[in-house]
């Protein structure tokens, strides 16, 4: 019998260049922001999700630094990777963790540093997320890869290239009133037309800015929160991960998202509900295109459709705060951020706060379930978590 | 440097050998060993045609380290004629307009160089527009 696994704790830093702090540093903000929001639950384990510290800091071995760091030598540590998704991995390590019943209390904690370096260095660490031997050597960036995805999208079904406007405009929108939101400025139709081209044809709002950033999430089983607990309690009802080919060019049809739709679809089995019934879905919108071909995936539009549900008519967009099925709810990868191996466990921050009630400006009025999504490159990795609240 | 890596890699990169499995015939590149098809073992070497056409493309103007001296250069998804996607640069393409569907061939070009003028040089396939079909 699986343990039930609820949310003791949360926190999370600014997602912004750091100039002044370091991966430790970040790292043990968010760590102690979360165990202070618990009450004082200590972790037995810490599950720390990072890709890119080995190359862009010279640092690996994250778990025994950051355990060490916060004053907790003697835990369980451990740095788990999976690109872009290592924050959604290591969410999900911790959960395993507790619902097993190997840990009481069990820490996943997601922490990036990418302003160390700058420029090229970073764009060739960000290729070692692809096929090396295949793709990184013929200089693709996962930017290039988006836009050979994006412009795939656009000739196969036919559609606006304005189309894609929908989802950094709701995304800016929502980042307005996050304090940790790295863009907190709304944009038009007209800001997105004009904005330069990154790689045809995505322009820089079709684009989430990478930056620094650390989150954390302390898991324990209900019974163990302390007394005067003071949140509203939510749970993990689900926790599943799906993979792909590695290489974009390996897939029979590169423009669905497989590995995200088996990780909703096993997720859905878990929680034991349909799609439709989540009041939020926290995707991965590190580009427009992916938050097109993560919504198709996840069944919420057929193929070649995602796009509409960006779009406003005479009721606000679908995936608007307002609309039926918000995304990116504080502003998302493009307005948030993107902190590379950090995002999972910001997505998990978010529904949290979404859950208790606690997004204030952001509150979504009907969050009671909140399914969140982080992918690895085009979809390579999927984790896929919903959360739900419990009383 | 990477040496032994690169070397290991000169059948795919300077003549795009590949697979054939030969249990349900799929034409597999880059090589994988076991069939995504049906799951059987393939190890059969596969020399391609390396006629394909562009499925999708893009230009890179901020490149990773190692590639800025060709920067901006257009990569591109190219269906092979046997079947497989590859990913690959476009190159020699001058004023020729690039869309979705230009039959390409393959060539070998210089992919990277590693540090100065004395680091190693990376070659292997890119494709350029099909020049020698037309001219046919």
């Amino acid at each position: 019998m699986m343990s039930e696994v609820v949310i003791a704790g949360i926190g999370q830093t600014p997602v912004e260049e750091h100039w002044d702090k370091s991966l430790r540093e970040l790292g043990l903000m968010a760590l102690e922001a979360a165990v202070q929001d618990s009450g004082g639950l200590r972790p037995q384990a810490l599950y720390v999700g990072n890709m890119f510290a080995p190359q862009l800091s010279r640092q690996a071995h994250l778990g025994a630094l950051i355990a060490d760091f916060a004053g907790l030598t003697g835990i369980e540590a451990v740095t788990i990777e999976a690109g872009g998704a290592s924050g959604g991995a290591a969410l999900r390590a911790a959960y395993l963790a507790v619902a097993s019943g190997a840990v009481d209390v069990a820490m996943a904690l997601g922490v990036e540093k990418f302003s160390d370096v700058i420029g090229a260095e970073v764009d060739a660490a960000l290729a070692t997320g692809g096929d090396s031997d295949y793709e990184a050597v013929q200089g693709l960036t996962p930017t290039a890869q988006a836009a050979l995805l994006m412009r795939r999208y656009l000739y196969e079904y036919d559609v606006p290239r304005q189309a894609f406007a929908g989802f950094p405009i709701i995304a800016h929108a929502n980042g307005v009133h996050n304090p940790n939101a790295m863009f907190r400025k709304a944009i038009s139709a007209e800001v997105y037309q004009q904005a330069s081209v990154v790689s045809d044809p995505l322009n820089l709002f079709d684009v989430a800015p990478l930056a620094d950033g650390a989150a954390a999430v302390l898991l324990t089983r209900a019974d163990l929160l302390p007394p005067a607990f003071p949140h509203r309690l939510a749970r993990i009802a689900a926790s599943s991960m799906a993979t792909d080919t590695l290489a974009l060019h390996d897939r029979p049809d590169p423009l669905e998202f497989r590995a995200a739709r088996l990780s909703v679809e096993r997720a859905c089995e878990k929680a034991r509900i349909v799609p439709a019934q989540v009041d939020i879905f926290e995707l991965h919108d590190a580009y427009s295109i992916y938050a097109v071909l993560s919504l198709e995936a996840a069944g919420f539009a057929e193929r070649g459709q995602g796009w509409k549900l960006a779009q406003n008519g005479a009721e606000p967009a679908v995936v608007s705060l307002r609309g039926s099925l918000p995304i990116s709810v504080l502003g998302g990868f493009k307005a948030r951020g993107n902190p590379g191996g950090a995002a999972g466990v910001y997505q998990a921050v978010e529904a949290a706060l979404q859950l208790r009630g606690e997004a204030r400006e952001n509150q979504s009025p009907h969050a009671r379930r909140v399914m969140i999504q982080n992918l690895a490159g085009p979809a390579s990795s999927a984790v896929t978590h919903i959360l739900e609240a419990l009383d | 440097m990477e040496i032994s890596r690169h070397w290991r890699l000169r059948k795919q990169r300077y003549a795009l050998v590949g697979e054939v499995c030969p249990h349900c015939e799929a034409k597999l590149f880059p090589p994988r060993d076991i069939c995504p098809e049906c799951g059987q073992e393939a190890r059969t070497l596969y020399q391609f045609s390396g006629r394909g056409e562009v499925y999708s493309y893009t230009t890179v103007y901020e490149p990773p380290a190692g590639y800025e001296e060709n920067a901006p250069y257009t990569v591109a998804l190219i269906k092979l004629e046997e079947g497989p996607i590859v990913t690959a640069q476009l190159t020699d393409l001058g004023d020729q307009p690039v869309e979705i569907g230009t039959p390409v061939e393959m060539v070998t070009r210089r992919l990277r160089q590693d540090g100065d003028e004395r680091g190693m040089i990376v070659y292997g396939y890119k494709f350029r527009p099909a020049l020698a079909r037309v001219a046919a």
